[in-house]
């Protein structure tokens, strides 16, 4: 299959970025959106011109590098899809793809459709982990879970960090981000003891960057993994209580 | 952390609460959800008591009457009104001015706009206008006192009973018409607002969240639906 793309062309964070049209000639329809990439780049490097860049690492849907607004979708137009398993039997021969970067404050274009998600980084430091002495590790099943709250910790944890909630967000939103982040601990007996400060910390740095929340749930329909905003008001509540708690105890 | 800690160690006053709150966006939407159920209440209540028009003018009246000697003689006349009328004023400040604010930290954090004809997934025309409905039922408010409250704009002679003022007012079509649109506008905003206040408050369950749609729903058609009913009434000369 043929086809013309429109990609976003920048080349670094303060310079002024256009579209520039290329041909995308002889796709096969099973290869993979960042395979016919490739192809294009093939031809731009031997053209001596600079090639598109673009993030990937895993190429199978789990590192979350790969993210880019595809025809106005973040991922493309798949359902629970990342952009590295997109394949290109999703298109039809002759379709015009306009392809940009993630837009939003907190993620600044670097070059391309490269954004930089270091403020996804911020919001884990500030909390998202667990505090725990080392040692040999524990014998399974050691600390019992109801099968329910592993299961919801379980979908939380699916988040890989692509940023496509931010980017679908009409707001520049971290919402579904931060709340899977809290909550594959919070839902946890290990994520107890630190949960209201995690939760203060995390809300915390995603507000310096990120936008507010207005319920549009653009975020779980562009979420490759399917993560829900039914976490969102469960970190919405945590944080209430949290600032209860932390009340209490000053 | 809402206590404060002075250069000399000494611990000064704590932050009230509701400041510690507002400081935070997402404190800033729990209040928007609270002031948003104080209003709820309001609307309510208010299209209740207003089905008083369909039993008699005097039942009318007399109700009008009701809410000004509430609670009287505990409390002086009007005095738990204008209560009631204060609650609902901060309700509506604290609910318009955190908007405000939420929406210029949205507009900042996506300061560039996305260069594709991008469609939403599956945000509804209702979550998508909640700034313009929100300011159109604004503006009717205005108008709405300026008519029934204060009788600035009412045609109805002086000295005029409440259920005159009413059916003075709605006679007009395009006062009706008026009456009909700014509804809509309500409508859509309870829409979306009802829903969304069960997300900004954190009550989520599985078992629950099914019903918080029906819920949005069934409430913005019973208000809206009784809302609509007076104007047309009078139009259809039901009421007169
Ligand atoms: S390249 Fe790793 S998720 Fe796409």
């Amino acid at each position: 299959m043929n086809l013309t793309l429109r990609v976003w062309r920048q080349a670094g964070p303060s310079e002024p970025g256009r579209f520039e049209t290329y041909e995308a000639t002889d796709v096969s329809e099973d290869s993979s959106f960042l395979e016919m990439l490739d192809l294009v780049n093939d031809g731009l490097i031997r053209r001596g011109e600079e090639p598109i860049e673009f993030m990937h690492d895993c190429r199978e849907g789990i590192c979350g590098t790969c993210g880019m607004m595809i025809d106005g979708q973040a991922h493309g137009p798949q359902a629970r899809t990342t952009t590295c398993q997109l394949h290109m039997r999703s298109f039809s021969d002759g379709d015009e793809i306009v392809i940009e970067p993630w837009r939003a404050a907190g993620f600044p274009v670097l070059k391309d459709l490269v954004v930089d998600r270091s403020a996804f980084d911020r919001i884990v430091e500030s909390g998202g982990y667990i505090s725990v002495e080392t040692g040999s590790a524990q014998d399974a099943n050691l600390t019992p879970i109801p099968k329910d709250d592993a299961d919801r910790a379980m979908d939380a944890a699916a988040c890989i960090g692509c940023g496509a909630c931010v980017a679908a967000c009409p707001n520049g939103a971290a919402q579904l981000f931060t709340s899977a982040k809290l909550a594959h601990l919070n839902l946890l007996p290990q994520g107890q003891p630190e949960r209201s400060r995690r939760t203060l910390a995390m809300v915390g740095v995603m507000e310096e960057t990120f936008g507010s929340c207005t319920n549009y749930g653009e975020c779980e329909a562009a979420c490759p993994k399917g993560i829900s905003i039914d976490f969102i008001a469960m970190m919405n509540r945590d944080h209430r209580r949290a600032l209860m708690t932390e009340r209490r105890g000053a | 952390m809402a206590t404060t800690t002075d250069a000399a160690g000494a611990t000064t006053r704590p932050t009230p609460f509701l400041l510690v709150l507002y400081r935070s966006a997402l404190g800033k939407k729990y209040l928007m959800a609270v002031s948003g159920i104080v209003g709820l209440g309001y609307i309510l209540a208010h299209m209740l008591g207003n089905l008083k028009l369909y039993q008699s003018p005097e039942a009318f009246n007399a109700y009008a009457e009701f809410l000004r000697r509430l609670l009287y003689p505990i409390l002086p006349e009007s005095g738990a009104l204008n209560l009631l009328r204060a609650v609902l004023v901060l309700a509506l400040v604290v609910h318009v001015v955190a908007a405000a604010q939420l929406t210029a930290l949205n507009r900042r954090a996506r300061p560039e706009r996305y260069r594709s004809r991008r469609d939403y997934v599956v945000a509804d025309f209702a979550a998508r206008t909640m700034r313009w409905t929100g300011v159109i039922v604004l503006l009717f408010l205005a108008y709405h006192l300026a008519d029934l409250t204060w009788g600035w704009v009412n045609p109805a002679p002086e000295g005029a009973t409440v259920y005159d003022k009413v059916v003075a007012s709605f006679s007009r079509t395009p006062i009706a018409a008026l009456y009909l649109v700014a509804n809509a506008a309500l409508g859509a905003h309870l829409f979306h607002g009802v829903w969304s206040l069960f997300q900004s408050m954190g009550w989520s369950s599985p078992r629950f969240d099914p019903v918080r749609r029906t819920l949005a729903t069934a409430f913005t058609a019973v208000v809206i639906g009784g809302n609509l009913s007076f104007p047309i009434a009078v139009q259809l000369g039901i009421v007169a």
